[in-house]
């Protein structure tokens, strides 16, 4: 949609820059907003990868993740494990289809979690980019210095935050942000205080983005590169991490690879491990949040929060109805029915659905449409 | 005991029911699982409308794909217009007594509520009762006009044997490669498997596997050994060696020569008068598992909680008589046959 | 047989967040209640259909999406139409304080907020258990 949009303000889309998510393996592990199976799922990033290689060359096609896996309740060794196999999932996948590697990895980003241990996430941005270097060079025999790069988003934990006591998520955010611009991330987001609660009020963001503001600006940080580089503490914890991230690409090669594993429910089984095993050491008062199990005040503040009316609903299904009246509907059919066509067969379906979008057919139609094609995924439970 | 208010209740749960009301038989279900007076009560009443529906008793490992299989199933079923029902029985937790039940969340999510039935069950560790437990719930869903009834479980032991002589037909799922499954059809397979599926037909090792399978039938033949109370244990079909499929549940290969293998079944038994036979193996073991369960009730709350036990327990410390003749006196004394 | 607490666990609409509902079941399992698991974008019509042949003591609905105060009441009326009146309705995940009067009013029992433990919902279970047998 966002190149179609260039299109009509007269801009190519050889200029356009930015990034999309568009990482559908952690979705079957963690996020859970999957809609078809693994191999057509595959197969539409591919197609994107392969389509903005070629006319969106300033385009991150994807944002490789392990956010969301952390969040799901992953230890920091299963995060980088995990999102690492993930990426080179997508590498192969690329090479599979008969893409040069430098062709594409230099656009291949990453986005990680900054979660409350400090010096275990500054290990764990470090191992990875090193791990990540290592394998690009010698399995994958990436030329190019830019395909051996890391890039990376860090979104600080929102699962670590309170309800109670939120003021003092602020203190939790600028450690997680600090880390995550020690470990070297090249954007980040920090949450707001009131992250428990609801969606963040325009205060809470505010204290959020000055947050970032005064690491960047006034704490001298950011000034340099890998400043903790060569620290016995930092430089252990990262060789450490990066062997027992070497340990579950192991495993997960012996499973058959990442969808194999995922069919398997190797990764859901050993999150929902973690995240119990988490959950019942903060019942122990083995692990500690302040405010929550120790140190608990009395009194809790009701703070603001931050509604959403439901005329947001209904003003957007209006507008959708709107421009569902005001389109060529014969257009819009007739580019649907081609894009079904094509998702049968084998070519990329990029310039399908563009041409749908050009024609104001809308996601929830194209994704009905797919379906019909590709199926919808069904997870086990897995405890 | 039940009181006349609860009975009232129960008998309108029961006309709501054969009318068609999910609720009812929700809630009949749960009586019937979890108080053996209710059940006596409820199947009383309900089991002139017994004996419609097909029974299908279901089983593998985990990781055999039986709930893809069991979907399969289901949407050809309710395809052909049938009414499903499902009771599907997981194992309880050792450790804490609890249970997760994830069978209904396999499901396939478009059913219509009133073509599909599904209900979860925990095994409680299948002492006894969980036999007894399942058969009154597929009564109670063959009551409320299910046309086929699915009874899934986990592996094959004692209980699914006990199980499955209430199925008129009974699946056992295998996959290829694993090997143990060859040691539990050395334990209890053979003596109810009616039908053999070979599951993820397309991984290495599914022929061998239906190899294999057809060489310890091979094997049991030869060995049958025709004994008058043999066929009172063995459930398994007089005359009918068990096919063996190979299927693949995901893509539907093969599914519709398996529905029809059902169907051969079931021809097979109303033809060959099997069905009465198995009808017969199906009512005394209930028979004896209801007069079991009743009796030991009660022998415990004699043994366990009537005080005039206790001076009978006092001799045997003192040596005056031994626990087996005490016995016989108890046996004498406080328990009446009838 | 001693009868277990049986209860349904459930996530309705489109809330993929499914960390809190899993530890849930889990620690319920482990507290030795019987947990039946509906899994991730269940409708309100889904989650009905379950209570009503599954018959459970208690449904908990855990939501982290904001769409409580959609949702929820939803559910509560179609259970009562469906003469689903006995059980013990309880929410779960991310719902601000200012709405748990609204939602107490429309059938849900108790809410269980961030920083709820698994001791705390069984106990509380137990203890609020209807008798329906």
């Amino acid at each position: 949609m966002y190149i179609a949009v260039g299109e009509k303000q007269g801009v190519p889309s050889e200029k356009l820059t930015g990034t999309i998510q568009n990482d559908i393996l952690k979705e079957y592990i963690a996020q859970k907003s999957y809609i078809f199976p693994p191999e057509p799922s595959m197969r539409l990033i591919v197609d994107t990868i392969e389509y903005c290689t070629k006319y969106v060359p300033k385009w991150n096609t994807i944002s490789i993740s392990g956010y969301h896996i952390r969040e799901a309740g992953s230890t920091a060794v299963q995060e980088l494990a995990f999102t690492l196999a993930d990426g080179f999932a997508y590498v192969e996948a690329g090479m599979e289809r008969g893409l040069d590697v430098d062709s594409f990895a230099p656009r291949l980003s990453f986005f990680f979690n900054s979660h409350n241990d400090f010096f275990e996430e500054i290990a764990k941005y470090r191992a990875a980019r090193r791990i990540w270097a290592k394998r690009m060079k010698n399995k994958y025999k990436a030329k190019s210095p830019k395909s051996l790069r890391l890039r990376f988003h860090t979104q600080t934990a929102g699962v670590s935050l309170t309800a109670q006591e939120p003021e003092n998520n602020i203190v939790r955010v600028t450690l997680q942000a600090l880390a995550a611009v020690l470990g070297g991330t090249q954007s980040l987001h920090t949450n707001s205080m009131d992250e428990a609660l609801a969606l963040p009020t325009e205060k809470a963001v505010r204290i959020a983005l000055r947050t970032q503001q005064i690491i960047a600006h006034e704490s001298g940080v950011p000034n340099t590169i890998d400043p903790l580089a060569g620290s016995y503490f930092v430089e252990k914890l990262t060789d450490e991490m990066e062997e027992k991230a070497e340990e579950y690409f192991r495993k997960i090669d012996e499973l058959g690879g990442v969808i194999p594993a995922i069919r398997k429910n190797f990764f859901q089984r050993e999150i929902a491990q973690s995240a119990y095993r988490y959950q019942k050491e903060v019942e122990a008062k083995q692990r500690i949040i302040v405010g929550v199990n120790k140190y608990k005040t009395e009194e809790q503040e009701t703070p603001e929060v931050l509604y959403i009316p439901d005329k947001v609903e209904e003003d957007q299904i209006e507008r959708l109805n709107n421009v569902k009246k005001n389109r060529d509907n014969k257009k819009a059919e007739e580019n649907l029915a081609d894009l079904k066509k094509a998702a049968q067969g084998n070519e990329n379906l990029m310039p399908y659905i563009l041409n749908c979008v050009r024609e104001y057919v809308s996601v929830g139609e194209i994704i009905g449409k797919l379906k019909e094609v590709f199926g919808t995924y069904r997870e086990d439970a897995i405890f | 005991m039940i009181t006349e208010d609860n009975k009232e209740r129960i008998d309108s749960l029961i006309s709501k029911m054969r009318a068609g009301n999910q609720r009812a038989t929700g809630r009949l279900l749960t009586l019937v699982e979890n108080n053996l007076d209710a059940a006596a009560y409820i199947i009383k009443k309900i089991y002139e409308f017994t004996g419609n529906a097909y029974i299908i008793g279901i089983t593998g490992a985990p990781g055999s794909g039986k709930s893809s299989l069991i979907n399969t199933m289901i949407e050809k079923f309710v395809d052909a217009g049938k009414r499903v029902g499902i009771v599907a029985v997981d194992p309880t937790s050792p450790f804490s007594g609890g249970a997760l039940l994830g069978d209904r969340i396999r499901m396939k999510r478009n059913f219509s509520i009133n073509d599909v039935f599904i209900r979860s069950m925990a095994n409680r560790g299948q002492l006894g009762g969980l036999a007894r437990a399942t058969k009154d719930l597929v009564k109670v869903l063959d009551a409320a006009q299910n046309d086929i009834i699915l009874i899934e479980t986990v592996g094959v032991g004692q209980s699914e044997v006990e199980i499955f002589k209430s199925a008129h037909t009974t699946v056992v799922i295998v996959i290829p490669g694993l090997g143990d499954e060859i040691q539990a059809i050395k334990a209890g397979i053979m003596e109810i498997t009616d039908i053999f599926v070979v599951n993820k037909m397309d991984f290495a090792g599914a022929d061998q596997k239906v190899a294999e399978l057809e060489s310890m039938l091979d094997l049991n033949e030869k060995y049958e050994v025709s004994n008058p109370d043999h066929s009172l244990i063995v459930t398994r079909t007089q005359g009918w060696r068990p096919p063996i499929i190979k299927t693949n549940a995901i893509t539907g290969k093969n599914i519709d020569k398996f529905i029809s293998l059902i169907e051969k079944h079931k021809k097979y038994l109303i033809e060959n008068n099997q069905m009465e036979n198995k009808l017969k193996i199906k009512y005394r073991s209930e028979v004896l598992e209801i007069l079991k369960f009743r009796m030991t009730q009660n022998i415990e709350a004699l043994i366990y909680k009537n005080p005039e036990i206790n001076q009978y327990i006092d001799k045997i410390i003192a040596k005056e008589k031994d626990p087996y003749s005490i016995s016989e006196e108890i046996l004498l004394k406080f328990i009446h046959m009838g | 047989m001693d009868k277990k607490i049986r209860i349904i666990v459930a996530k309705p609409g489109l809330d993929g967040h499914d960390r809190g509902a899993k530890v849930i079941s889990h620690g319920l399992r482990d507290a030795g209640f019987e947990v039946i698991y509906t899994g991730l974008h269940q409708t309100p019509q889904d989650i009905v259909r379950s209570v009503i042949q599954e018959d459970p003591d208690a449904l908990l609905l855990s939501i982290l999406s904001g769409a409580h105060n959609r949702l929820f009441p939803k559910i509560t009326k179609l259970l009562k139409e469906n003469d689903v009146d006995d059980i013990l309705i309880l929410g779960g995940g991310i719902i601000p304080e200012t709405d748990v009067a609204f939602l107490k009013e429309n059938g849900i029992e108790e809410i269980f907020g961030p920083g709820t433990t698994i001791d705390e919902i069984s106990d509380y279970i137990k203890n609020h258990i209807k008798r329906r047998l």
